[in-house]
């Protein structure tokens, strides 16, 4: 399949795997070391399973005195390490390198303490999202981040994402709710990044790990943010005959000074494969829906339903549901919850896009993405975090027609650079990755890109962490501008090519 | 386009403040000057947080006069200023808007400059319910220490695109960059706002304000000062009356409470005045009141904890970093002092000012006494 490793990304070394296996098996069990084909297969890619690519060996350390260890040995030899939750990731952040070591967190899924009184859990980063929440639930706790992935993805890839859910506008990203994390560092050591305060001493050190998708170090602890259970939560859902109108009561909802904890939105092709799949309720003839849902005080949340219903009407909604109890409340966000498997129903296979692009210009995105999709011929489905502007385009495609992965791809290229050119960026929450290495070049200067590898070198001079991710080489953008000369300007002039 | 009118929208034909300018390209010359001869400079705002860090022994750059509101469009919940723009520019525009900055900056001055805001990082009392500065930064554009422009984050509430610098720089005192532009995230001003006072001990008062956060009323601020605990709820007029006949205490008039919690934030209550050495610490907001003699004033629900006190800074970071808090000495006569890190994050501190600054030319001193 398509992706690209740049050789300027690519780590050599030239250690034996079996003189390496012995090594580990000094201080790991053997049992946590695969290096068979079909042992490592379930590792050979994440949630973007278009790439694949066998590691060079698993481990699975249960300690962090063995993750220490196999940092330590790695670190020494040269060989890269990529870290791997439960892969859900959705941009190749957790694809193996194929002479690196792969080294699952798998095994650190204990909850390590939940504190009620400063509303905290302190976790390993293989605890699940939901885990979390289902565990404080007894202290009429929460944790607030809920990506749809929450059943399967890890705390630990949550932050290496710094991932997002349909509650991040009114509670923030996994960035607002981490207090504290553990860090090992390349060689091996390890860093506590912040205290139990709210803010810490120094230069913010969890925000510049919070996201970085694993080249900096890996997570092997993490203090999370718990907030109490809301008194009651309430959900509406509005109908409408066009997408636009639905953008302009979005907008009018927040301009109205009401900030609900979801908004988000879909268009006609995600609800009726939502609507087929779970049978949500939803309306089958609608262009577009909205769901804004409002949480807190039972008075409050009365208040702000009737606010935003008097608003809905007022942009032509065609018919507000309230849901009229907590299951239907459920089946309605369970529609939209399960938008990416409804859309996989209906299509071979979905190519799952993630730019942000300012509100405002979503009328203007989506036509143009509508004008796309007849140009290459290929369907689109889009859901909506409307309350900030991120935007999941679904391409439809079948892998088995030879050349539509490679169509659906620069179809998606195409919707990065628009969402660049209003003003956005190129991914909300799923990450870089390997998927959108190249548009990196794009949407950074070389002087800004150089910023960043200088901030790489400093926690990892090497370049051992997930190399060929997240962060591309300037050799990359070079070559890779060299092939989109935009607007007769060539990016990175300074450059060589080749 | 969008057809249907968007309520409260600026459509971008802001406002122009006086004296507005963009001193970009000035700065940039200044910086690169700087970078070439290796001169150390002293970024300055207006100077009203020139008490917090260490004195800066470089030549004063002033970035004051780079100030303007760049884009302001109230339906995205975004601004974007100059560095050198008045606080109090901004939260008027905002206010026009009926928005704000929820993490209620401290202005100690009149001229404060949102540079200075994001550069010292400090937030007041809504910042355990409504954020941080650090928390809304969405963006930056920054001069590194080789004078070169660069931009990060963007204007957009999600963006995960490359390392989080816009965020790096909140609380790094300018020892990493001088920022020129920032683009932040705002939020809506609450419908309503009530104070409700009680008497009570400290012990009380801790977990008291622990338990009603726990139980979710509507708190956008908590303080106790060793005799009356002060609790501030936000949202629609239902919802507080509620809340007070739950909860009880006294009703403050609306003026009355509004002062207290800027004169709280602004340092201008009796606690905070005279001569005595004033600490900050930061801690976890149940934890009962540390081991050091002195008067205490609680702010952000506990978590914040202000201290007057004549005992050595030595034995007030040992105790401090016991409680896995820390402390900062913030005002006093000779100057103030954060908490020392740990060997290996001073190593890293230093490397990541490197990384940005390659030449030592920013604010030397500020953060860390040796650069
Ligand atoms: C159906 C579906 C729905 C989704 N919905 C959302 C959504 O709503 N919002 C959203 O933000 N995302 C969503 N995602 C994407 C994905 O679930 C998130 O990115 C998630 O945080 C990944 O977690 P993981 O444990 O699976 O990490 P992985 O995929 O295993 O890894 C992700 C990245 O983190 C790194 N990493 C993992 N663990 C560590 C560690 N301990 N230390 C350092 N680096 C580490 C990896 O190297 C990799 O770069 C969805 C995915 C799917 C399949």
């Amino acid at each position: 399949m398509s992706y690209q490793e740049h050789a300027a990304e690519i780590v050599v070394h030239a250690i034996e795997k079996p003189t390496f296996v012995r090594q580990l098996k000094q201080f790991l069990s053997a049992d946590n070391i695969l290096s068979e084909p079909e042992d490592m297969k379930p590792y050979e890619c994440d949630g973007l399973s278009a790439y694949r690519t066998l590691p060079w060996l698993v481990t699975l350390p249960e300690t962090i005195a063995e993750a220490q260890a196999i940092l330590r040995l790695c670190h020494r030899q040269g060989v890269p390490v990529v870290a791997r939750g439960a892969g859900t990731g959705l941009s190749g952040g957790a694809l193996p390198a194929a002479n690196g070591v792969l080294l699952s967190l798998a095994k650190f899924t204990r909850i390590l303490s939940i504190d009620p009184a400063n509303r905290r859990a302190c976790v390993q980063p293989g605890v699940r999202n939901l885990a979390v929440s289902e565990a404080a639930a007894v202290f009429g706790l929460y944790y607030a981040p809920d990506p749809s992935s929450q059943i399967a993805c890890t705390i630990g890839g949550n932050v290496a994402e710094n991932s997002g859910g349909v509650h991040c506008l009114k509670y923030g990203l996994t960035l607002q709710n981490v207090l504290a994390l553990k860090l090992l560092t390349i060689d091996g050591e390890i860093l506590t990044l912040g205290t139990e305060g709210l803010d810490n001493p120094g230069y913010d050190l969890l925000a510049l790990v919070t996201g970085s998708e694993g080249l900096l170090g890996v997570i092997v602890e993490v203090t999370l943010k718990l907030l109490p259970i809301p008194e009651t939560a309430a959900t509406l859902l509005a109908v409408f005959a066009d997408i636009e109108k639905a953008g302009a009561a979005v907008a009018a909802i927040i301009g109205s000074g009401l900030i609900p904890a979801g908004l988000e939105m879909m268009d006609g092709l995600a609800i009726r494969a939502a609507e087929a799949f779970i049978a949500a309720g939803y309306p089958d003839d609608a262009e577009a829906l909205i769901l804004c849902e409002m949480d807190g005080l039972t008075v409050q949340v009365q208040a702000d339903l009737a606010k935003a219903e008097n608003i809905f009407h007022a942009y032509g909604a065609l018919e507000v549901r309230q849901a009229l109890n907590d299951n239907e409340r459920k089946k309605f966000w369970a529609g939209r919850k399960a938008a990416f498997p409804a859309v996989g129903r209906i299509s071979p296979d979905y190519y799952c896009m993630d730019g942000t692009i300012p509100r405002r210009r979503l009328a203007e995105v989506l036509k143009e993405i509508t004008r796309l999709s007849r140009e290459f011929g290929l369907s689109v489905a889009n859901v909506f975090h409307a309350g900030d502007g991120n935007l999941h385009p679904l391409i439809l495609y079948d892998a088995n027609k030879p050349g539509e992965l490679e169509l659906a791809e620069s179809f998606g290229g195409q919707i990065l650079r628009l969402c660049i050119e209003v003003g956005g960026t190129i991914t909300g929450e799923h990450g870089i990755g390997m998927e959108k290495i190249n548009q990196m070049c794009l949407q950074f200067s070389t002087a800004e890109l150089r910023q960043f590898l200088a901030i790489k070198a400093v926690f990892d001079p090497q370049g051992l962490l997930n190399p060929g991710k997240a962060l591309p080489s300037l050799r990359r953008c070079a070559e890779f501008g060299a092939l989109h000369v935009h607007h007769g300007h060539l990016p990175y002039p300074e450059l060589d090519r080749f | 386009m969008v057809i249907c009118p968007i309520p409260n929208s600026t459509d971008f034909n802001v406002k122009l403040l006086p004296h507005e300018q963009d001193l970009s390209e000035f700065l940039r010359e200044q910086v690169q000057t700087a970078f070439a001869n290796k001169t150390p400079l002293a970024i300055q705002g207006s100077g009203s947080k020139s008490f917090y860090g260490h004195p800066v022994r470089g030549e004063p750059l002033s970035v004051s006069r780079h100030r303007g509101i760049i884009r302001y469009e109230p339906t995205e919940l975004v601004i974007t200023a100059r560095c050198g723009t008045r606080l109090s520019d901004l939260e008027d525009m905002l206010a026009e808007h009926n928005q704000m900055l929820a993490f209620e900056p401290p202005y100690f001055g009149a001229d404060a400059t949102l540079g200075g805001a994001v550069a010292t990082g400090l937030s007041g009392p809504r910042r355990p319910y409504a954020g941080s500065a650090r928390d809304v930064v969405l963006g930056v554009r920054l001069l590194n220490g080789r004078g070169e422009s660069l931009k990060f984050g963007g204007e957009v509430i999600k963006n995960v695109a490359g390392f989080d610098v816009s965020r790096l720089m909140v609380g790094a005192l300018g020892t990493l960059g001088l920022l020129l532009d920032i683009s932040m995230k705002v939020l809506p001003r609450p419908d309503h706002e009530s104070t409700l006072l009680f008497s009570m001990s400290r012990d009380a008062a801790l977990t008291q304000m622990n338990r009603w956060t726990n139980q979710n009323w509507p708190l956008s601020a908590a303080s106790y000062d060793d005799e009356n605990l002060r609790i501030r709820l936000s949202g629609a007029a239902t919802a507080l009356a509620r809340v007070h006949q739950q909860l009880g205490g006294e009703l403050l008039a609306n003026t009355e409470a509004a002062n207290f919690w800027s004169d709280l934030r602004e340092q201008r209550l009796a606690f905070f005045q005279g001569e005595t050495p004033l600490w900050r610490l930061s801690m976890a907001p149940a934890a009962k009141t540390p081991n050091v003699s002195g008067s205490w004033l609680m702010d952000w629900g506990g978590a914040l904890r202000w201290l007057k006190t004549e005992q050595a800074c030595d034995s007030i970071f040992r105790e401090a970093e016991a409680l896995n808090a820390h402390a900062c000495l913030f005002r006093s006569t000779f100057g103030s002092e954060f908490q020392p890190l740990p060997p290996a994050l001073a190593i890293l501190h230093r490397n990541i000012k490197l990384a940005f600054d390659p030449a030592g030319i920013f604010n030397p001193g500020r953060l860390y006494a040796d650069w």
